[in-house]
């Protein structure tokens, strides 16, 4: 359990994590999306104690990080699979964090084990590997004390969408043995294969946060017409509001058998009529990354995705 | 997307987790004194850096026998021919000890294994002294060794000019040069800017200081209340030239430009290191 509250980190006039506020649950894969530069990885910093907050708390299985007496043992963590020293072999690197944490030799094996690694390639010096593998060194370092929470940012970079898949399969099990689990991602297609839950930053501020599914359904119906403007009509006499998209296309909330019966009656003929998937978040996240809209999306704090799409 | 089976929104209770709370014991200092002597000596750079200090002694001492005439080697010439490199490599011990956490970014892992930064970086220092007074001993030992030998080679009796007291002076005098690279790392937190402020202070002050103390009478008058180098070589001074003592006011002058020149920037580097943000 992991819970953060009103986090903020400012530095001079730049606020670079503002008011974040959330609460990721055992059991669950948390997902933190956003852009390069949004503050995920500032926040995870501030989360384990290596950035001092601005104001605001994070608290991990109900204490400070600091006040962990082990934290390896309780929260495993990776914020750079690069930041090591390229001269130890990755054996000696889970043997440090080992000897730290004070376990037994062996964990150390089974750890290499649950990330893959033979202990051919785990005698090998970090310098030489490449970003999949010392991101499955670092996932390992975060596994080997058997923690209930994990943080990890940007665990999947330099993962081909095999490895995207295994460390899926991986956080989905940790997590179903009860434990928590917060990772970062600047790419939506990541967050959506690994994450139950996502929380959207941008600049900053969260701008959507939910369950996989409320955001990706939450996008509403897409309905293509011969008559976008007498459908908007219709829908809109039965308390559906719409908004026409540079395609034509017209966009409510309305689920789609609403849209369909209301076309019937209204005598529109539909050409397409589908769920409006993830698009809200795509389009969403897509403006986040673009700095010329950022300041256009800076008051969307509310809870839920809100349909951007133009 | 749609393969994820939990139910949204559903927090079902999860399944129990291993352990009872309050059953993870703190980290014992022991323990971080051990692996952080272990990283050290576990990459190529650390192992030949510490390595270093054995070659370079043993080195010393044949090259001493060689080059310096039969008649005039003594312990003290031993002593000072493998202390001068001692004295430059050790205070690198020191800074690298510290600052490669930050130059290959190893701080990220180290801190959040071991949040407390106080007690690493007391590890760090303690094992810092350990191997500037092991490496001493070591020298010592070398330097007895090759005086001995010398003797024996010329069928003369050894000279020992140097006492207890001046090793310790000698040891006194490395463990401080070490404080100086353990100072300017953990200000600058920075293995190529240390080092070259160690150079600096090592080799470009004296200089300075020496050049302003021939034209500037009273800096020349004044110079052992500023220059903090000048009352370390003391030290070394002492203890070779077998006036084994330093005067009241030597220790003052010495306590007081150590003030200065290392405790006053050692305590606000280490404030930094506690305290700034590791990216």
């Amino acid at each position: 359990m992991i819970t953060v509250d009103g986090l903020t980190k400012r530095y001079g006039q730049l606020t670079a994590v503002d008011e974040v506020s959330f609460t990721a649950e055992p059991g669950r894969v948390m997902g933190f999306l956003g852009p390069n530069g949004a503050g995920k990885s500032t926040s995870m910093r501030m989360m384990v104690g290596l950035s001092e907050p601005t104001s605001g708390t994070a608290h991990i299985l109900g204490r400070r990080f600091g006040e962990l007496p082990n934290p390896g043992r309780e929260v495993g963590v990776l914020l750079d699979a690069s930041a090591q020293h390229g001269g130890r072999t990755g054996r000696e690197i889970l043997s440090l964090a080992a000897g730290t944490m004070g376990l037994p030799k062996a964990w150390g094996d089974a750890a290499l084990e649950r990330v893959s690694l033979t202990p051919e390639e785990a005698r090998r010096r970090v310098g030489n590997y490449s970003l999949g593998m010392r991101q499955r060194l670092g996932i390992a370092v975060a596994l080997i004390g058997d923690p209930d929470v994990l943080i990890l940012d940007e665990p999947a970079n330099g993962l081909d969408p095999a490895g995207i898949r295994w460390m899926r399969d991986l956080l989905r099990g940790f997590a179903n043995d009860g434990g928590t689990v917060l990772l970062s991602s600047h790419l939506l297609h990541e967050i959506e294969v690994i994450a139950d839950d996502i929380l959207v930053i941008g600049n900053g501020r969260i701008v959507a946060r939910g369950t996989k599914e409320q955001l990706l359904t939450e996008g509403g119906t897409l309905a293509r017409s011969a008559d976008p403007a007498a459908l908007a009509a219709a829908l809109r006499a039965a308390g559906h509001a719409s908004k026409q998209a540079s395609s034509g296309a017209l966009h409510t909330e309305a689920d789609a058998g609403t849209v369909g019966q209301v076309a019937l009656a209204t005598g529109v003929a539909l050409t397409e009529l589908r769920a409006a998937d993830s698009t809200g978040l795509e389009e969403m996240f897509l403006a986040l990354t673009d700095d010329s809209q950022r300041d256009g999306l800076r008051d969307e704090t509310d809870t839920k995705t809100e349909g951007t799409a133009a | 997307m749609s393969d994820v089976t939990i139910a949204s929104g559903s927090v079902d209770t999860p399944p129990h987790r291993g352990r009872p709370a309050g059953t993870i014991s703190p980290i014992p200092f022991a323990r971080i004194l051990w692996i952080e002597l272990r990283k050290m000596f576990d990459t190529r750079s650390g192992l030949w850096l510490m390595a270093s200090i054995l070659i370079v002694a043993a080195l010393a001492t044949v090259g001493t026998l060689i080059l310096v005439p039969e008649s005039d080697l003594t312990y003290e010439s031993f002593l000072s021919a493998i202390g001068f490199p001692m004295n430059t490599i050790l205070p690198l011990v020191a800074i690298l000890s510290v600052t490669s956490e930050w130059g290959q970014r190893t701080a990220l892992t180290t801190f959040t294994l071991v949040p407390s930064r106080a007690r690493v970086i007391s590890a760090k220092a303690g094992l810092c002294a350990i191997i500037g007074v092991s490496a001493l001993a070591v020298a010592a030992v070398l330097g007895a060794v090759g005086n001995i030998g010398a003797a024996a080679f010329a069928g003369v009796g050894a000279t020992w000019d140097v006492g207890w007291q001046g090793l310790v002076l000698f040891a006194m005098a490395n463990v401080i040069g070490m404080g100086i690279g353990f100072m300017l790392a953990v200000l600058t937190r920075s293995s190529p800017a240390a080092v070259v402020a160690f150079f600096v202070y090592y080799l470009v002050v004296p200089i300075v200081s020496t050049a302003v103390a021939g034209v500037q009478e009273w800096y020349a008058d004044h110079v052992h209340w500023i220059d903090f180098n000048t009352n370390v070589n003391r030290l070394f001074g002492a203890g070779f030239t077998g006036d084994d003592a330093l005067s009241a006011q030597q220790w003052f002058q010495l306590g007081l430009t150590g003030l200065v020149w290392l405790v006053v920037p050692l305590t606000v580097g280490l404030r930094l290191a506690l305290r700034a943000e590791i990216k």
